[in-house]
């Protein structure tokens, strides 16, 4: 299984609203080696969903340049799955036929798409559901499906935007010692978006925490911290204590902001 | 639950079971014209005869026992209207289903297509009898044209509707997955659309269902609503009746079918757990 880095130098991102300007990134620069487990902190506001959607191609940046593989990206790809919020699943296909549907635009043939996403659905425990129509699914099933549809792409690169935000504590615990598992196991280079701060420390070889209004980085740090790793030890909650810090200082800006707005209203 | 349902199937029958006795009653004492209102009984019987073949099955003559079973008038008025629904909504349908999906697809397709749209859509196909008389003088041609126009709109409006509202994170899931346009267009798309476009389908066979019913009584002679209305110039009120019923069959057919079909065709839909 291959893997490959994603380098973003000097980029930012500016949206135009009913004639004003909105600076949501300002030069960002990260090199994420492959193999490495990103997670963008930071709150909401913060640009850090933008930043992916850049990285994915979704929303080009409209100063500088990400390369993903070694290629500058321009447009979304598979080569850099994506896996979003609200799952995204395709309704009307059953649980089989969306893991397989990226398989099929690739051309693969079919003998060989049935091998690959019945592997996936053991790995994932999905076999048993993959009859179903994502209605008749749980939230956490829904997003193992999702996942299980990035990962039969076979893409280097993984992107999660807020993957497990609506999923319940229990739920999202066993889903993140799940990605965990896969990860380790086939070297995927992951960004992962999250406001939480006790799930980037949980999951991330390095956590980016980013600013409110315009997005930059305002501490870019590595978790030492080993596998798998307990919520509850001292070196974890002084991580957090320091990171919660960080997000709060962010998080009063855009308190602040909003007060400021609603007093212009 | 299957002493329930027919409870419900017990209770559903009261308030019909005892309009009709009230009718039935009525008409027994006298109190109206049976010209104006016949008994359901006569109505009912003159349903049988007019369900029932004219004529007496001859053995081994040219016609054939089925044939002949399905010789009734009824039958054949049934049979007559809806190859008329069946034909113009094919037709209407057929064609309103490509141009909705290029309208709504395509900004520039809607752009050359929807005033015009815009302007004919309110028009009620009834409005165009003259027209289609005098196109299409009498018989077939101009019934099939005003049904085709009944169910063209409300399947072209859906289907726009439909392609239209596809939710951009459908969209943004193909892209990403490396969908082509024409993957995208056949695969999400359309599928993402098919709610609506069925919707569509059933507001467009109804009134398909309304057309074929006035466009009878006027540019044809045959069919069910040619039937009733030649039943009135003989006073023939329990013809008419009896004709209605098996309007109102004909019309509950459709409406279960589709369902059916919806409930097939949506399994996967989150409205439809039943």
């Amino acid at each position: 299984m291959s893997a490959s880095n994603i380098l973003i130098s000097g980029v930012g991102k500016v949206f135009q609203t009913e004639g004003k300007e909105l600076v949501a990134l300002h030069d960002i620069n990260l090199e994420i080696p492959a193999g490495q487990f990103t997670c963008l902190l930071g709150p909401s506001g913060c640009g850090k969903s933008t930043l992916l959607n850049a990285v994915a191609g979704f929303s080009p940046p409209t100063s500088g340049v990400i390369t993903a593989n070694g290629v500058a990206v321009n447009g979304p790809g598979p080569d850099r799955g994506m896996v979003f919020q609200e799952y995204a699943l395709f309704p009307w296909m059953t649980v089989e036929q969306n893991v397989a549907f990226g398989l099929e635009i690739k051309g693969m043939d079919k003998a060989a798409i049935g091998r690959t996403v019945s592997d996936l659905l053991k790995m994932l425990s999905l076999w048993d559901f993959r009859q179903r129509f994502p209605k008749d699914l749980s939230g956490g099933m829904r997003q193992r499906v999702a996942i299980a549809r990035v990962l039969a792409l076979d893409s280097p690169i993984m992107l999660m935007d807020e993957p497990f935000g609506a999923l319940d504590a229990l739920t999202r615990r066993n889903l993140q010692d799940e990605l965990l598992r896969i990860w380790a196991e086939l070297k995927k280079t992951i960004i992962f978006v999250t406001h939480s701060i006790e799930e980037a420390i949980y999951l991330a070889d390095r956590i980016v925490v980013m600013t409110y209004r315009p997005g930059t980085v305002k501490r870019d740090l590595m978790v030492e911290l080993p596998r798998l790793r307990d919520a509850a030890a001292p070196e974890f909650n002084a991580l957090k204590r320091e990171l919660g810090q960080l997000v709060m200082e962010e998080q009063q800006r855009h308190h602040n902001d909003e007060l400021r707005m609603a007093a212009v209203d | 639950m299957k002493s329930s349902q027919m409870r419900e199937i017990g209770i559903g029958m009261v308030v019909p079971a005892v309009v009709i006795a009230i009718w039935q009653a009525v008409a027994m004492l006298g109190w109206v014209n049976p010209q104006v209102l016949p008994s359901p009984v006569a109505v009912v019987q003159k349903w049988i005869a007019y369900l029932l073949p004219l004529q007496p099955h001859v053995p081994g003559g040219e016609m054939s026992w089925l044939a002949w079973a399905f010789s009734g008038e009824l039958i054949v008025d049934s049979l007559t209207s809806m190859y008329r629904v069946v034909l113009g909504f094919v037709i209407g349908a057929g064609l309103a289903l490509p141009l909705g999906l290029s309208m709504g697809a395509s900004a520039r397709v809607y752009a050359w297509f929807n005033p015009l749209v815009q302007l004919l859509r309110p028009i009620p196909p009834i409005a165009y009898i003259p027209l289609a008389i005098l196109w299409f003088g009498l018989g077939n041609p101009p019934a099939v044209f005003l049904i085709a126009l009944g169910a063209f709109f409300p399947v072209l409006m859906n289907t726009i509707a439909g392609v239209r509202q596809v939710d951009s994170i459908y969209l943004r899931a193909a892209r990403n997955l490396g969908a082509s346009q024409r993957t995208m267009f056949l695969r999400v798309i359309l599928p993402a659309a098919v709610p609506y476009i069925l919707s569509g389908v059933r507001i467009g066979i109804g009134t398909a269902f309304i057309v074929v019913i006035v466009s009878e009584m006027i540019a044809v002679n045959n069919g069910l609503g040619f039937r009733i209305l030649e039943a009135r110039e003989y006073f023939w009120s329990d013809k008419i009746m009896a004709g209605m019923i098996t309007i109102g069959m004909l019309g509950l057919a459709i409406d279960v079918g589709m369902n059916r079909l919806n409930n097939h065709l949506l399994r996967w839909h989150r409205g439809l757990e039943h």
